[in-house]
């Protein structure tokens, strides 16, 4: 009797606590360092803002595919969710993320430019708030280089000066526009090379050259660990990482920006949110990518902000007092040769190069 | 007592090559560590040999050969890799001057028996050298871990300093993480450990509850088609868990929209309940097999004669039953704690991010970030699980004890 009693008074607190607790947000990103800085620049504020409680689920990896089951299984348990551009396209494509009106769901920038115009090209998707320019870059070990260190992108490729171990993703997709790059084919030619067979064949054949000597890597936290331990002497990675690296990890490590490939990082909402839910979703939206919002990230992550009126204003970093402009993809400096990322090609094409790149990895 | 068998010296021509082939194994490591294995194996064959030699013919002392080969490999350790390198070198000469003698002197067969023919000797010791070499294989992984998890750096490597056993090299930073006491470190850890905590106990004592009495309605004559409920039953431990996750997905899913829309139950309490009853299911398998083996052993007469004195079968199953098959009962607990402790794949399908638990944090964190944090962790969860297979050994002894006094 007496059990029953403090069973039933339990779960009657439980549902009571869950009324008190009806302000919940899921907001699912990448985990790590990225998420904690989303964590100080958007969510901080904006819970001390609105008094709306903000859970992080770190399943960005696995975005995609999730989202596709909640929506089968009728249980859509993620209110904002962090993903790539490509990403984007596709959740858009399926009819499973909220199209967004940029002109009044996002704010205009200071001077009242608008937010379409603001983030300009980078609206790659209807559904798709941009939020921040990665780049996937190459970093090496100084003291393992020799005296000439590397700035050219082909030194990956020219295991005479710089014999060792590199790393490269375990994807077609950056190898195979940089294969061709270090063997000859102009920049503007490079996607029409590989939309033919033969291009394909002449990229593959390009990266066989160095192939007992690359380790593969699948996760971004692959290349700062073997760079760490000496296994690798140069290896591709998102910039941030090896920002991490060099300035927070101080390893021996430097950035070689050349032939650097940009992509883009942003925000869905998955459609069939509640309207209350999908409203409150909204307006985290408009408050995160506002542009000192986006400006402020920059404090804590060497990622460069995707609108165009936040690029004056980022700062120093929050814990090690350094300028954080010099370490953006986007400074002048660094983006002497870049690449990027080309959504329309690498749709068109990918499953057929991703087969021949795994069959070619199989060998 | 042990044997002693009359030994005598052995011939050189026996002793030396046999000397060659540790020191080609040793040579192997050592010259792998320094870039070429072959040139190791060589050289640490010859090298061991002239020692070997040496000792044996020059120097003819026991007592004084073994001080110069520890010392001397010792100072040669120290040489080159510093202090380990002094520790690894002292090892390695008091294996290979007790090899060395072992072996010339004939000590190997003083412990068995003295009609043994060389081919049985040589078997002897090959087969525990292999059980030794399995052993090894099997717990140096986990050992590794453990010295890197005091690492100073954030990388899985060890550094030039811990090598060295430089006190610098060392931290319990990562540890600090774990328990959420440094600054940039934001609870994360704690809070899917706590998570743990709460979720594996109910669930285990969910499939204790109900692993237990569907062993104990199994092992009644009288239920019809037992091996198919039986294998039913333990279906969720063969079923391969991936296959039983998506599954349980949507079937989970529809079910906690029911308990949230018209039961109007929070969302996070149905949260931890979809994941505890989904563990519960992973666990009710081990419970099942481990009562059923102990009721085998259980004298059905205790519960006539508890009849025939007038207690109820509730009665007689607490009062009589129980309390003898108590340590089955309680290995297979522990069991299905330590499968939802350690279980990933079923709440990554299943729980959202308030139900996150630690292997499902330690996974996000290899995958993210490789952060030492992990290795903390890891050690940390190594000790628990010694420590839960201690007590399950020492229940089986008492089991076995009081098996051994019933009267069967």
């Amino acid at each position: 009797m007496k059990f029953t009693k403090t069973l039933l008074a339990t779960t009657a607190l439980t549902v009571a606590a869950g009324a008190a607790l009806a302000q919940d947000m899921t907001i699912v990103s990448w985990g790590g360092a990225y998420s904690k800085s989303q964590l100080k620049a958007y969510h901080e504020p904006y819970s001390a803002k609105t008094g709306v409680n903000i859970i992080n689920d770190d399943s960005s990896a696995e975005a995609v595919a999730k989202l596709r089951a909640m929506n089968e299984a009728g249980n859509i348990t993620w209110d904002v969710v962090d993903v790539v551009a490509s990403d984007a396209i596709r959740l858009c494509d399926e009819g499973l993320a909220l199209e967004i009106d940029p002109a009044t769901q996002l704010a205009p920038a200071p001077d009242g430019t608008s937010a379409a115009d603001d983030f300009g090209d980078l609206l790659v998707s209807s559904c798709f708030i941009p939020q921040i320019v990665y780049s996937t870059t190459f970093g090496y070990r100084t003291d393992l280089v020799g005296d000439t260190p590397p700035s050219d992108v082909c030194a990956v490729f020219d295991l005479e000066t710089y014999p060792g171990k590199r790393s490269l993703e375990k994807r077609p997709i950056n190898n195979m526009e940089w294969a061709l790059l270090c063997d000859g084919v102009a920049k503007s030619d490079v996607y029409d090379v590989l939309a033919t067979d033969e291009g394909q064949n002449q990229a593959l054949a390009k990266l066989d050259t160095i192939k007992d000597s690359v380790v593969w890597w699948s996760a971004g936290a692959d290349t700062p660990q073997l760079l760490a331990d000496g296994e690798v002497i140069m290896g591709s990675t998102y910039n941030g990482r090896l920002f991490s690296v060099i300035e927070e990890q101080k390893q021996p490590v430097a950035m070689l920006w050349d032939a650097q490939v940009f992509d883009l990082d942003g925000w869905i909402i998955p459609a069939g949110l509640s309207e209350e839910r999908k409203q409150r979703a909204l307006d985290y939206i408009y408050f995160a990518t506002d542009t000192q919002r986006l400006a402020d990230q920059a404090k804590y992550i060497s990622y460069g902000p995707a609108r165009a009126s936040s690029a004056p204003l980022v700062g120093k970093h929050a814990d090690l007092g350094i300028e954080m402009a010099p370490h953006m993809p986007t400074d002048p400096n660094n983006a002497k040769n870049t690449f990027l990322y080309n959504y329309e090609f690498w749709a068109d094409y990918r499953d057929d190069i991703d087969a021949k790149f795994q069959a070619w990895l199989a060998q | 007592m042990s044997l002693v068998t009359p030994i005598s010296r052995k011939p050189l021509s026996f002793v030396i090559p046999t000397v060659g082939g540790l020191g080609a194994l040793i040579g192997l490591f050592i010259g792998t560590s320094f870039g070429s294995g072959l040139v190791g194996v060589v050289g640490g064959a010859v090298a061991l040999m002239l020692l070997a030699l040496i000792y044996i013919t020059v120097l003819r002392n026991e007592k004084m050969a073994r001080w110069i080969n520890r010392l001397g490999m010792a100072a040669l350790g120290f040489l080159y890799g510093g202090a380990s390198g002094l520790v690894l070198g002292l090892f390695a000469g008091q294996i290979t001057i007790w090899f060395i003698y072992w072996l010339y002197e004939g000590r190997y067969r003083q412990s068995l028996l003295p009609y043994l023919t060389s081919g049985q000797v040589l078997w002897h010791y090959t087969f525990r050298v292999i059980c030794g070499a399995i052993f090894i294989f099997l717990i140096t992984p986990i050992l590794v871990v453990m010295p890197l998890s005091f690492n100073a750096q954030d990388f899985f490597t060890f550094t030039p300093e811990m090598l060295r056993l430089d006190p610098d090299g060392y931290s319990l930073k990562h540890y600090m993480d774990f328990l959420g006491l440094r600054e940039d470190s934001n609870g994360e850890w704690l809070r899917s450990f706590s998570n743990s905590l709460l979720i594996a106990p109910i669930a285990t004592i969910l499939s204790v509850t109900l692993g237990t009495l569907a062993a104990i309605g199994l092992s009644q004559s009288h239920v019809p088609a037992k091996r198919a409920i039986m294998a039913i039953l333990i279906s969720p431990m063969i079923v391969p868990l991936i296959i039983s996750a998506t599954g349980m997905f949507f079937f989970y899913s529809s079910m906690g929209n029911w308990m949230e829309d018209t039961l109007g139950l929070n969302k996070n309490f149905v949260g931890y309940v979809k994941v505890v009853l989904a563990h519960a299911v992973l666990g009710i398998p081990f419970v099942i097999i481990t009562v059923t083996a102990t009721l085998v052993g259980f004298d059905r007469s205790l519960t006539r004669a508890a009849a025939n004195m007038g207690a109820d079968p509730v009665t007689t199953f607490f009062r009589v039953q129980m309390p003898l098959i108590l340590p089955g009962v309680i290995s297979g607990g522990l069991f299905a704690f330590i499968t939802s402790f350690d279980e990933v794949v079923v709440v990554m399908f299943i729980g959202s991010a308030s139900q996150k638990t630690l292997p499902w944090q330690m996974f996000l964190g290899l995958r993210e970030q490789i952060s030492p944090t992990i290795l903390a962790v890891a050690t940390i969860l190594v000790a628990l699980s010694i420590a839960l297979l201690v007590t399950l050994e020492m229940l089986r002894r008492r089991s076995e004890r009081l098996r051994g006094m019933s009267p069967s």
